[in-house]
């Protein structure tokens, strides 16, 4: 049996905030693979950098030096127009606060991706719906977040963030802002979809109740990775309290 | 993605409904000032448009039409000798009191035109026939004087008489008339009967109106009048002209419609731009995140464009519609005046697109400089 293809590589990742004295190198040469069909975690305390990480992972932050290969290309040198359009095809995002657009309904949240790949409004409309329903959320397509809980949001953003059939999934602490059994159904739903062959989940968090749910394990600490491990191994070798709603 | 950007905007009621009454606020206080003050200056060039007559011949001292200074009554045979002039023919024009059946006074604008040509009738006649004033003591009055009548409670019809300077004036026509400056009405007589009801005067000849021969463009036989000594003459563009020149720079008309035009552009912009700041600024974390997911900066910069252009155009529109029904209300009224050319829109149109620039370049300056990493921070 072949190994599994990598979806992202990076290779020694600098990134540096701020000049001279006041310089913070948030990422100190982190070097990274995560594969199709694998979902990956990002652990470590605050400050370490895994939301740097996240974000020049996908493009949305440039690294200082390095290269970040995703699906074969090398986004760290492509301009950004293109970098932006790649990004709206091939990767989705699931926020801590959802950022989900407050005065537009579920619907047209989700619809966004599909918008931004130049599908029609109806047509985004109607796989909005379907990927809403997919979710548990049918009946609640014409609903605006605040009319929502807290999970059905986060449950409305990962919608948004798999509408478009993304090969990437970056996900930033998707269970910070819920409770636990809101946290595990949203954790369930992106195990789901990490299981699709042609995609890659990617979760920074700190939220040592859904470490479970990973494939593997990165620890990142003070700009570095400290260690990779598949996720069985990590919980044997760093034993952390699991909630009951968790076990 | 234009579209989500207008639900956006729309569903914002709170800050779309101000950028709405802003906008349309200030296009309602442009138009309307405007169309007030271009009203002024209608009423102002009233008589031209109530007289009309390809040359004018006045004073030398004369600087607009609503300025009068006697001639003598051979500087009409004067203008006729030129050699360009087909005919010419005098007119008089000054106020006088009128009393009415009812005993009270009434200023009046009495115009006397050459009996045999009537040349400067009223151009339309409501009752009656213009020829009708070769009758005695008779006059054509407008329609101001039945309106001014009737508010003293006097039905004023053909037939009904009043008098000026103690003589008898039988009215015996209705003309419409464009309103004044003074908002006086209109009294049409003869040329010689308009001087029996004047007092005794040296001088009583204001104008000497004057057609150019067939070939002779106004202007020469203008270059021949001012040739005269005492005598200058204006062809009718050009007395329209400096008549509203002379307005806008003798009097506060420009000065003071100007001003609160200028508040109504000020007021436009530190609300719309205030709030459509405030807007952006609410929904940058949404934005950047759209930013994050895929939608260049171009893409964000035409949203906010389209946000801030289509809160401008219904603004504007309601705005302009609004000095509409301001217009069509007082035009039933009479006062006060009202006049919007096509350059009022258009200009109010302009001022408000300047707005939305400004109002948009504030909110795509901020989604320019947006980094998408700023979502997950």
């Amino acid at each position: 049996m072949s190994a599994p293809e990598p979806a992202v590589i990076c290779r020694d990742v600098v990134k540096t905030y701020g000049k001279g004295e006041m310089a913070v190198r948030a990422l100190k040469g982190v070097s990274l693979e995560a594969t199709f069909g694998e979902l990956l975690m990002i652990v470590g305390p605050s400050g370490c950098g895994k939301t740097t990480l996240l974000s020049v992972m996908c493009g949305t932050l440039r690294a200082d030096s390095g290269t970040i290969d995703l699906f074969g290309k090398t986004i760290s040198s492509m301009p950004e127009r293109e970098l932006t359009a790649f990004r709206a095809r091939n990767v989705g995002f699931i926020f801590q606060q959802f950022n989900l657009v407050p005065t537009l309904t579920a619907r047209e949240n989700v619809s966004i991706p599909r918008l931004l790949t130049g599908t029609p409004y109806a047509r985004a409309q109607e796989d909005a719906g379907a990927m809403l329903a997919q979710v548990g959320l049918g009946g609640r397509e014409e609903s605006f977040p605040s009319q929502m809980s807290g999970g059905q949001q986060q449950r409305v953003a990962i919608s948004r963030a798999m509408v478009h059939q993304p090969r990437l999934v970056i996900c930033d602490e998707p269970t910070a802002s819920l409770d636990a059994a809101a946290g595990q159904r949203a954790m369930e739903l992106l195990r789901e979809s990490a299981r699709h062959p042609d995609r890659c989940v990617i979760v920074v968090t700190h939220d040592s109740r859904i470490f479970h749910y990973a494939d593997r394990i990165v620890e990142m600490d003070d700009g570095l990775v400290t260690t990779s491990q598949n996720a069985s191994d990590y919980l044997r070798d760093h034993p952390h309290p699991q909630p009951k709603s968790h076990a | 993605m234009f579209r989500i950007a207008l639900l956006m905007l729309f569903r914002d009621k709170a800050k779309y409904a101000m950028l709405i009454s802003g906008l349309t606020f200030c296009s309602l206080l442009m138009s309307q000032q405007a169309g007030v003050f271009c009203g002024i200056m209608m009423w102002t060039t009233a008589t031209l448009r109530n007289i009309s007559s390809p040359v004018w011949v006045v004073d030398a001292k004369v600087q607009q039409v609503n300025e009068v200074i006697s001639l003598r009554d051979i500087d009409v045979q004067r203008v006729r000798s030129l050699p360009g002039v087909a005919w010419a023919v005098p007119l008089f024009w000054g106020i006088v009191q009128a009393r009415l059946p009812d005993g009270s006074f009434q200023a009046v604008q009495l115009t006397g035109l050459d009996s045999s040509s009537f040349t400067g009738r009223p151009a339309v006649m409501l009752q009656g026939r213009i020829e009708d004033l070769r009758l005695p003591n008779s006059v054509i009055v407008d329609q101001v004087a039945v309106e001014k009548l009737q508010q003293k409670g006097i039905d004023a019809h053909i037939g009904t008489t009043f008098e000026i300077n103690d003589e008898e004036a039988r009215i015996v026509g209705i003309c419409h008339t464009e309103r004044s400056f003074l908002g006086q009405p209109y009294v049409y007589t003869t040329y010689e009967r308009a001087l029996q009801y004047m007092p005794a005067q040296r001088k009583l000849l204001a104008y000497v109106l004057a057609e150019p021969k067939p070939g002779v463009s106004p202007q020469e036989v203008v270059e021949q009048v001012n040739a005269l000594p005492g005598l200058r003459a204006f062809d009718h563009k050009t007395f329209f002209r400096e008549t509203m020149i002379w307005y806008i720079k003798n009097t506060g008309i420009p000065v003071s419609f100007g001003t609160v035009v200028l508040m109504g552009i000020v007021v436009g912009i530190a609300i719309a731009g205030q709030t459509f700041y405030l807007f952006v600024h609410d929904n940058l974390r949404y934005l950047a995140a759209l930013k994050a997911m895929g939608a260049g900066t171009t893409k964000l910069v035409g949203m906010v464009m389209l946000q801030a252009f289509s809160t401008g155009f219904i603004g504007y529109g309601l705005g302009l519609g609004l000095a509409a029904i301001f217009g069509n209300a007082v035009l039933r009224n009479g006062t006060p005046p009202f006049y919007m050319p096509w350059q009022v829109p258009v200009f109010v149109g302009v001022v408000i697109a300047l707005i939305c620039c400004f109002s948009a370049a504030i909110g795509v300056a901020k989604v320019a400089r947006l980094e998408a990493a700023v979502v997950f921070k």
